[in-house]
């Protein structure tokens, strides 16, 4: 498990490549890279505030607790804070497990949490001033799925 | 001393992010209390529902006792990123 929290951009394509490597028990990994949107043009930069320490820790619980849910071999999580502008890369999630369902829901799950619940500040700088962000109703919605018991599968 | 740090939008409330106190609050409610006192904007912003304290990276249940060379974080609600 890796947890990064950076000022500093990242490719993508090399943490993949990375991640991807020397894994022969691996059936399937699975990414997922959040891009900053220009809102049409609504959104000059993003400003996003972290509490280096606390922030990888938080979602290094949830990332554990994602490894165990879904069986998963490996997760990385990759994500910037500070002044980001659009199409710049924000996050990026990869996991890997021996089969492809358990790598695609626990990306999907973690990806649900990362928007929604953890340790993160938004402020959105345009033509229109300055603005903190909230999770959408959306994101919220989309992070409570994961909240309800699993359906118990019948024999 | 204890170190104080504000995010989000606590910080713009108060007008700085990080300072440092040279005397140690005894609790978590009394320091709550001191930088309220100070700064109504911000005693509006901590009094907001969702706002939660961290004493040394780790969440606050409660009040708690602040020790020397502590480090207070104030968190609103937390948006994600």
């Amino acid at each position: 498990m890796d947890i990064r929290l950076q000022i500093e951009p990242f490719d993508p394509g090399a943490l993949l490549t990375a991640f991807s490597e020397g894994r022969l028990e691996t059936g399937a990994v699975v990414s997922f890279t959040g891009l900053m949107r220009a809102e049409g043009g609504e959104a000059d930069t993003l400003e996003l505030d972290a509490y280096p320490g606390f922030t990888e820790a938080e979602i290094g619980r949830t990332a554990a607790a994602a490894v165990a849910r879904f069986g998963l071999q490996d997760v990385l999580v990759a994500h910037r804070y500070g002044v980001m502008a659009p199409g710049e890369p924000i996050v990026f999630v990869a996991t890997a497990a021996a089969h492809r369902r358990a790598a695609f829901e626990a990306a999907d799950h973690l990806m649900d949490y990362l928007k929604s619940r953890a340790p993160f500040w938004k402020r959105s700088r345009g033509p229109s001033g300055d603005r903190w962000i909230e999770p959408t109703t959306q994101d919220r919605q989309d992070a409570a799925r994961w909240d309800a018991p699993e359906p118990k599968e019948t024999p | 001393m204890a170190r104080v740090l504000l995010f989000g939008m606590l910080g713009d409330a108060a007008g700085w992010r990080e300072r440092t106190l040279a005397e140690v609050p005894a609790t978590l409610s009394a320091l709550r209390a001191l930088l309220s006192a100070e700064t109504p904007r911000l005693a509006e912003a901590l009094a907001r529902p969702g706002v939660q304290a961290a004493v040394d990276k780790t969440l606050a249940r409660g009040d708690v006792a602040l020790t020397q060379g502590c480090e207070v974080a104030f968190l609103p609600p937390m948006s994600g990123g």
